[in-house]
């Protein structure tokens, strides 16, 4: 893979290099995480900085999926996972027994692979977290909400006028959409996205990451992504993950043109994976 | 890459699939073959299965059809305050207390007059059902005016005269063209009568043959059971019975006598009918049915001879009774009606009176009890077990046991509920709650299997996307999960209940086979269901109750296609696509 450095590189390692002195939103510290017998995740140890994209690459089956549902407790409903070690948000231990996790979920965020709304009104979809969590006193201020979401998720000019027409009859890129405003009508803190792109078409994926750039203002984002480009031009900082190992996290365009390992640069030139 | 090169020089080169060699072909061949045999297998099963199913559903509707109508006398009754106000006090409760069915009878007696004597009399009458008046009253009840006028009212016939009416297995066949002047010696009681020309010699040649036949039937048996070696004692009454027959009809004597086991010939003439009991070729002894007008002399093709083709022997109407509902027939007083106490009223003893509608008011008080409970239990069990209960070895032996129960023969559970709702707890017998408690053990399986398949096709990306956003397990499940499911759980339970609606043997063990007049109005009433109904019907002997017993089958058969109906038109209805 030629890496000359792109337009879009440049304007991002501005960007990351005035976040890196941002404190640490998540810190995780020594996570194993087992499934059954099998040992998923070996010793990871990153930190994600507040209000930026972070972005985890690898090959399939590095963990990297593993470790992002371990950061809101997603992995709990897998009967067979086990996770050792600390991950901390705002300095508070996530795995802390007194700390439940669906509160948890409400602040963390999560956008799946595939597009997943639920098959009612595209109203319903985004008024539920809101719903369910009390955060409206009244129909008007649910509105409101719903309307902020969709604003924010670039989707409320394409269906302003059919708000009650089911969320599963929308294009793949605006059912994603729709998921990222249902997500955040709740106003977490971190938003996960799990490969969020990666049953879009160009023109979608496209949307998805302009959406992701203005996102990260207010919130802090961690996307999982088997696409090297969609890594180097959404995120500030990157980590690579291989067989359950984090081999190297910095920042973007550091990991891109310069990795320090010799694993990461076979994995982004294109050797493996 | 280098994969491919790395079998080594060892590796058995792989070759390229060939089409012209015979081998090919032959392979071809094959294969074509195998695929046409397995169409032809498949087309064959389902001939084999649609033939059956319509041979069965046409017998069901040919006999049934009938068993939904109802053959009446309709005719103009005097409603005869002596019988059933005599007082004059018109309270309904004296005029529910009147004996319309002597009403009834004097209806009869004037549409066909002149019947004297216990024996006719008793014959005409027999032709009534004992629930002949019912009509009447329910008539005079709404409308107590009616005491003293003449009104037009239905009389039900007995299931005897309904069921002949129905069958067209006895024919009447009529020789119009007398060629003889015929004098009858009377006009009631036993007469005989005198023809000018021998009219009867074609009849009398006609029962000869008859007997021939018969005599040669008997010989044949006889035959047959000597070559199974019978002993010669236990053929001697059949040997005398065909000797007799051979004396009669090698006999020269012109004089024949007619008894039930040969086709009955009947002389109508002068607007009376004589039965045959006797003849010669230009006389006939007999016995008047329907008196005759006088004794004249009644001219060549003015008076018939009728054969009732099926030998008295072997109809349930007798030919005084067959005569008489032909003549009420001729005066166009009969009709066949649509049948609607069928399903208003209770069961009976009397064919032509029983109806479902107790079966079918029991059937839907006891599935009431069985939804009523299965639903809520089965929906729970199942969402307990699919979502929340730890996978471990207790969970997976109540899965096991769920499933086998499944496959328990439903007498078991009659069993069961016999040994506990009855004997147990002391549950009344015969009623639907107890029924509907036994059904719901035996459909319960089947519900929480359903329900279980149902919750567990909605796919898990609609359970992540509810707990992402922060919903709890159990909001998951209530809100997005098991709404999703609902279409699959209500077909399950539909079909379940359809099971239910159909079963049989363990209604029988907590005695619901009880003959049971009354339409419950309660759970804890004694009831009867419609299969269990069916049953009972088709044991009993009258041809009417087997036309009931196909009739009562449609009913449940439609039932059952309405409720799979509702079950195919939720599916189709609630079906989502992700």
């Amino acid at each position: 893979m030629d890496m000359r450095p792109d337009p879009l590189i440049m304007m991002t390692t501005q960007t990351a290099q005035a976040t890196v002195a941002a404190k640490p939103k998540i810190v995780a510290r020594n996570v194993n995480v087992f499934y059954g017998e099998k040992h998923a995740l070996k010793d990871v140890s990153v930190d994600i900085p507040e209000r930026s994209v972070t972005s985890f690459i690898g090959p399939s089956g590095c963990g990297k999926s593993t470790f992002l549902r371990c950061i809101n407790r997603m992995n709990d409903t897998v009967p067979s996972c086990r996770v050792e070690g600390t991950i901390l948000i705002d300095g508070k231990d996530i795995y802390d027994p007194a700390l439940d996790p669906v509160q948890l979920r409400a602040r963390v965020g999560m956008v799946f692979q595939k597009p997943n709304p639920f098959p009612k009104s595209i109203y319903d979809n985004v008024a539920y977290g809101p719903r369910i969590h009390g955060l409206s006193r009244s129909k008007g201020e649910l509105d409101q909400i719903v309307e902020a979401s969709l604003r924010k998720a670039s989707l409320w000019e394409e269906v302003k006028d059919r708000l009650t027409d089911s969320g599963t009859g929308l294009s793949g890129g605006q059912q994603q959409r729709l998921c990222i405003a249902r997500t955040i009508a709740i106003n977490p803190e971190i938003i996960l996205m799990d490969e969020p792109c990666s049953a879009l078409d160009p023109i979608a994926t496209a949307r998805i990451e302009e959406l992701m750039e203005e996102l990260r203002h207010n919130f802090t984002i961690v996307i999982v992504t088997h696409s090297m480009q969609q890594a180097a031009r959404v995120s500030q900082q990157t980590a690579f993950f291989h067989l359950g190992h984090v081999v190297e996290v910095g920042e973007t365009p550091q990991i891109f043109t310069n990795p320090t390992d010799k694993r990461t640069q076979d994995y982004i030139t294109g050797r493996f994976g | 890459m280098t994969d491919l090169t790395a079998g080594g020089v060892n590796a058995p080169a792989i070759r390229r699939v060939e089409f012209d060699t015979e081998e090919a072909k032959a392979r071809l061949r094959r294969r074509y073959r195998s695929e046409f045999r397995f169409k032809v297998y498949g087309f064959a099963a389902l001939a084999v299965t649609t033939t059956f199913l319509l041979l069965l559903l046409s017998s069901i509707v040919s006999k049934g059809i009938p068993g939904f109508f109802q053959n009446v006398i309709v005719t103009d009754v005097l409603v005869d305050a002596g019988k059933i106000d005599p007082e004059g006090n018109g309270d309904a409760a004296t005029l529910r207390a009147g004996d319309y069915t002597a009403i009834a009878r004097a209806a009869l007696a004037e549409a066909i007059p002149g019947i004297e004597g216990r024996q006719l009399k008793k014959e005409l009458n027999g032709l009534l059902s004992s629930g002949a008046g019912d009509a009447l009253r329910e008539q005079v009840l709404a409308d107590p005016s009616l005491v003293g006028q003449r009104v037009k009212t239905q009389l039900l016939l007995a299931d005897e005269a309904d069921v002949f009416l129905k069958d067209s297995s006895t024919t009447i066949r009529t020789i119009a063209d007398t060629r003889g002047i015929a004098t009858p010696t009377g006009t009631t009681g036993d007469v005989t009568i005198f023809v000018g020309a021998n009219d009867f010699a074609d009849d009398i040649a006609e029962v000869k043959a008859e007997l021939k036949a018969k005599a040669a039937a008997i010989m044949e048996a006889i035959e047959r059971r000597k070559a199974r070696g019978a002993g010669p004692e236990s053929l001697k009454d059949l040997e005398r019975e065909a000797a007799d027959l051979r004396i009669r009809y090698e006999a020269a004597a012109t004089s024949e006598t007619l008894d039930s086991k040969t086709p009955s010939r009947l002389v109508a003439i002068n607007g009376g009918i004589v039965k045959v009991k006797e003849m010669t070729p230009t006389l006939v002894k007999g016995e008047v049915i329907i008196p005759l007008k006088s004794t004249a002399d009644a001219a060549p093709g003015t008076w018939q001879i009728r054969v009732y083709e099926k030998p008295e022997s072997n109809r349930n109407l007798n030919d005084r009774g067959l005569t008489f509902l032909e003549a009420l027939k001729a005066k166009g007083l009969v009709e066949n009606r649509f049948n609607w106490a069928f399903f208003t009223t209770g069961d009976s003893r009397e064919a032509e009176l029983a109806g479902i509608q107790g079966a079918l008011v029991g059937s839907i008080l006891t599935l009431l009890v069985t939804i009523g409970l299965c639903l809520p239990i089965g929906v729970l069990a199942a969402i307990y077990l699919e979502e929340f209960a730890p996978k471990n070895r207790m969970t997976e032996l109540i899965e096991i046991n769920i499933n086998n129960l499944a496959a328990v023969p439903s007498i078991v559970f009659g069993l069961l509920g016999l040994a506990v709702f009855l004997n147990f707890f002391n549950l009344p017998r015969s009623a639907p709650l107890v029924g509907g408690l036994v059904l719901a053990l035996l459909v319960l399986p089947t519900i929480i299997i359903a329900s279980r398949a149902a919750l567990k096709s909605v796919p898990p990306s609609i359970r992540e996307a509810a707990l992402g956003v922060g919903a709890s397990h159990q909001q998951a499940v209530f809100h997005h999960v098991l709404p999703l499911a609902m279409p699959g759980i209500m077909t399950g339970t539909i079909i379940g209940m359809a099971h239910a609606l159909g079963e049989t043997a363990p209604l029988l063990m907590i005695g619901m086979i009880a003959f049971i007049v009354d339409v419950p109005t309660s759970l804890t009433q004694a009831a009867t269901v419609l299969p269990v109904q069916i049953f009972l019907w088709s044991d009993l002997p009258e041809p009417a109750f087997k036309m009931k017993t196909a009739a009562a089958i449609m009913v449940l058969l439609a039932v059952l296609f309405v409720m799979n109906g509702l079950a195919i038109w939720l599916r189709k209805k609630f079906e989502r696509r992700w």
